[in-house]
């Protein structure tokens, strides 16, 4: 079963384990600066908003990469080989989303590759706030919450 | 690992940037942060020294933990000699700004000197540049931050910075960054801008690798677990903030009130947390907006406010109608129980001030107790206070003299002396509820007799987060001692002191030791670094750093004379609740913790506990 993050920006506290636990998987180091994912503070409103890849089935990136660095992975992860990757960056300027970000340091390109059907993110959020669920079904709690919250109106009037 | 074992000196003087490798052997003894920077700091500078001359200097440092996985692993501090007290200072600051001077590879940065004109440090990884600062001086911590960011184009780049107060001298002024967290007490900020230096900017992309990253990853998913699991760290404090005190607290008889002359409030539950999440009628939304956390921080106390659009302080000014730093129940009690004012949305408005300007909302609000207490008494006259109403309880004196206070204007420049120099200045010393020049925190020593105590031998001047024996007494953690007896204290206040130096040498949160044992604390570390990090180890940091702390301030002047409370604490008995009719025992208490240190019955270490403690 193909399976996505769900980003609930309800739930995050803006603490940013999901970029240690993201930088540490893929780079051996804590360094917010080559998470894949990133926790946006929207200050003056209080909201903390988790974003990253949505792995599009027709990918952006994968079609514009002249080298064919990114394939799909069984996971659906569309995923960037180093070894094939020429740093051109055609694919961070391709991708609508902007999840799709240079490396200074290695000269390659970084983007989620939902570690293998193990996000590390998902693992490390303390609140609930990332999860890696059913790709069918990435509205169902949005849809309970809502069938509950209108149902009680109808019972209200009943 | 874990330390990037590198340092930046700062010359202010002559305006240079020097990197330094980290002494690893005062790393093995005093482990990071607190203690490592007290350690250099006392190792640079006279203790005599005036805090707001060229001489003193002022340590920016992280823990080895700062930046890593280890929930709360997001502390720094501000080591300096303060200049509220004059005394040894460390102030303990979240947010993200440690965090990024870790990943940009420094451990900490000294400064030294004084800058000829105003300046700003960047940091964008290995290097590090002093920048005119003359569009910034003048402005606002908000102002500083947005602007650098945009000067920069890098909305990344993490900023501590000082506000107007620290630039006119308010003697409690303190170090913001990100917006709203503060290394806030004892007057940090003030030393920063007699450097004339207005702002850190930092930005790092090089990251913090840790020593045993497989020890490390169990260790810290097993300490996040005993977190989540707590009702303290894992329910009470994300849902309602410190805050969740204000109450408990008011019915334990220890919340100090009007100048410390009641220790009850009876607006208490208007300015708690069960207010904070009460929607207001204006927009049916309630102060609080949701909770925050520090970077790397699993249980999330922060609060984030808004004030109601309709209050008298935000009406017409549109750039206060956000979301922001809300009260923590320190801040909630300085500004209101402490002068008498229960209007949650103007003491929000103050604490907005308070990080827009950059100053203590402690201190700042127990000073204007002390002069409400003055003003009735007819010592302070409306021709002191430029035509101000300084009646207990008046909330639009409170919130119009942090606006003066932070910019040094009118009578808020005398409210920016602090207590003690204000009260000494219309004669009545005996009003200033402090220690060391130092103002108290939330809790009152009559009725919490440990917390006397801890307030009476803080090595900062009062305050709670040097022995926060309110942990024990009442809320039972590890395990619950009596609050109306002083019985054992002394024991328990020095096992807390020792712990809390450990904790804040780490680079790790205080609010973590409501759930966890050093047993919890110690796997964390010793994965972390090199060495062998035990308990044992860790405690021994922690009584290490305390008595450097002390040597240092006696170096300075102080006498075991100074570890005492005002009058009001030991002779008037407290008038209403649980501890209606005690005192605090401190000279009961004091002697026993004394020889329990090791310290002669002057208060001064013996040659024997230096030596054991390889000082």
């Amino acid at each position: 079963m193909e399976k996505a993050l769900v980003l609930d920006s309800g739930l995050c506290t803006g603490c940013e384990q999901c970029e240690v636990a993201c930088s540490t998987v893929h780079e051996g180091v804590s360094n917010p600066a080559t998470s894949r994912i990133k926790v946006f503070n929207f200050h003056d409103e209080g909201r903390f908003v988790p974003y990253t890849c949505t792995q599009c089935d027709e990918a952006w990136c994968m079609q514009a990469c002249p080298v064919d660095a990114i394939t799909v992975a069984g996971t659906g992860a569309k995923v960037v080989s180093d070894t094939l990757c020429v740093g051109c960056k055609v694919c961070t300027i391709a991708c609508p989303f902007g999840t799709v970000n240079y490396n200074p340091a290695t000269g390659k390109v970084l983007k989620c590759d939902l570690c293998d059907g193990n996000p590390a993110c998902a693992a490390a959020c303390p609140t609930g706030a990332i999860t890696y669920t059913d790709a069918s079904a990435t509205g169902y709690a949005k849809m309970q919450s809502w069938a509950k919250a209108t149902d009680a109106g109808a019972q209200a009037s009943a | 690992m874990s330390w990037t074992q590198k340092i930046l000196r700062v010359n202010l003087t002559k305006g240079t940037c020097t990197p330094e490798p980290l002494n690893m052997e005062w790393a093995d003894k005093y482990l990071g942060q607190r203690g490592l920077a007290t350690k250099y700091l006392t190792e640079e500078i006279d203790p005599k020294v005036d805090p707001l001359s060229p001489d003193n200097k002022l340590i920016v440092a992280t823990g080895p933990l700062t930046g890593t996985a280890a929930a709360t692993g997001g502390r720094w501090s501000v080591i300096t000699k303060g200049a509220l007290t004059g005394a040894i200072a460390c102030s303990n600051s979240g947010g993200f700004f440690g965090a990024e001077l870790k990943f940009a590879g420094w451990d900490m940065v000294i400064f030294e000197g004084k800058s000829k004109k105003p300046v700003y440090l960047l940091i964008q990884d290995d290097e590090a540049t002093l920048v005119d600062a003359a569009d910034y001086w003048g402005r606002t911590v908000w102002e500083t931050e947005k602007g650098l960011k945009a000067e920069h184009q890098d909305p990344q780049i993490r900023v501590a910075s000082i506000g107007q107060a620290g630039e006119v001298g308010v003697k409690f002024a303190g170090i913001v960054n990100d917006l709203h967290r503060a290394a806030g007490r004892s007057g940090v900020g003030t030393v920063m801008g007699s450097k004339n230096l207005k702002a850190i900017a930092v930005r790092g992309t090089k990251g913090i690798a840790v020593n045993d990253q497989a020890a490390f990853d169990i260790a810290t998913s097993a300490a996040k677990a005993v977190l989540a699991e707590n009702g303290v760290t894992g329910e009470g404090l994300p849902a309602m903030g410190t805050q969740v005190l204000m109450n408990v607290i008011n019915e334990t008889g220890a919340l100090p009130t009007r100048n410390h002359r009641d220790s009850q409030f009876e607006g208490a539950n208007d300015i708690s947390a069960e207010a904070m999440a009460e929607p207001r009628r204006s927009d049916g939304k309630p102060n609080l907006v949701r909770n925050g956390a520090c970077f790397s921080c699993t249980i999330g106390c922060g609060r984030i406010s808004t004030i109601n659009p309709e209050h008298y302080t935000v009406k017409d000014r549109e750039q206060y109608q956000i979301a922001s730093g809300g009260l923590e129940y320190e801040a909630a009690w300085a500004l209101g129980a402490a002068n008498g004012v229960n209007d949650l949305d103007a003491l929000t408005f103050a604490n907005f001030i308070c990080n827009e300007q950059g100053f203590d909302p402690i201190s700042f609000g127990a000073t204007v107790g002390a002069a409400m207490e003055m003003f009735e008494m007819g010592v302070i006259t409306p021709k002191d206070t430029g035509g101000l109403d300084l009646t207990w309880g008046n909330a639009e004196t409170l919130t119009t003299l942090a606006e003066l206070t932070g910019r040094g204007e009118g009578f808020g420049a005398e409210i920016g002396l602090g207590s003690k120099l204000l009260c000494e200045k219309y004669g009545h010393p005996d009003l200033s509820m402090s220690v060391k020049g130092q103002e108290f925190p939330a809790y009152d020593a009559r009725g919490i007799q440990g917390m006397g105590l801890t307030y009476a031998t803080s090595n900062r001047g009062a305050c709670h987060l040097r022995g926060y024996t309110v942990a024990s007494e009442v809320l039972g953690i590890p395990e619950k001692t009596d609050p109306l007896s002083s019985d054992g204290k002394a024991g328990l206040v020095i096992a807390f002191q020792d712990a809390t130096g450990a904790v804040d040498s780490a680079g790790l949160c205080v609010f973590t030791t409501f759930a966890w044992s050093m047993d919890n604390i110690a796997p964390q570390i010793d994965a972390a670094c090199v060495g062998d990090w035990s308990v044992e180890k860790l405690l021994e940091v922690g009584e290490r750093v305390w008595n450097l702390e002390r040597k240092f301030n006696l170096d300075a002047g102080f006498t075991g004379k100074d570890d005492t409370l005002p009058k009001r604490l030991l002779k008037d008995a407290a008038k209403s609740g649980p501890a209606e009719g005690k005192v605090s025992e401190l000279g009961k208490m004091l002697p026993e913790y004394y020889s329990l240190r090791g310290w002669t019955k002057d208060g001064v270490p013996t040659n024997d506990t230096l030596s054991r403690l390889v000082l």
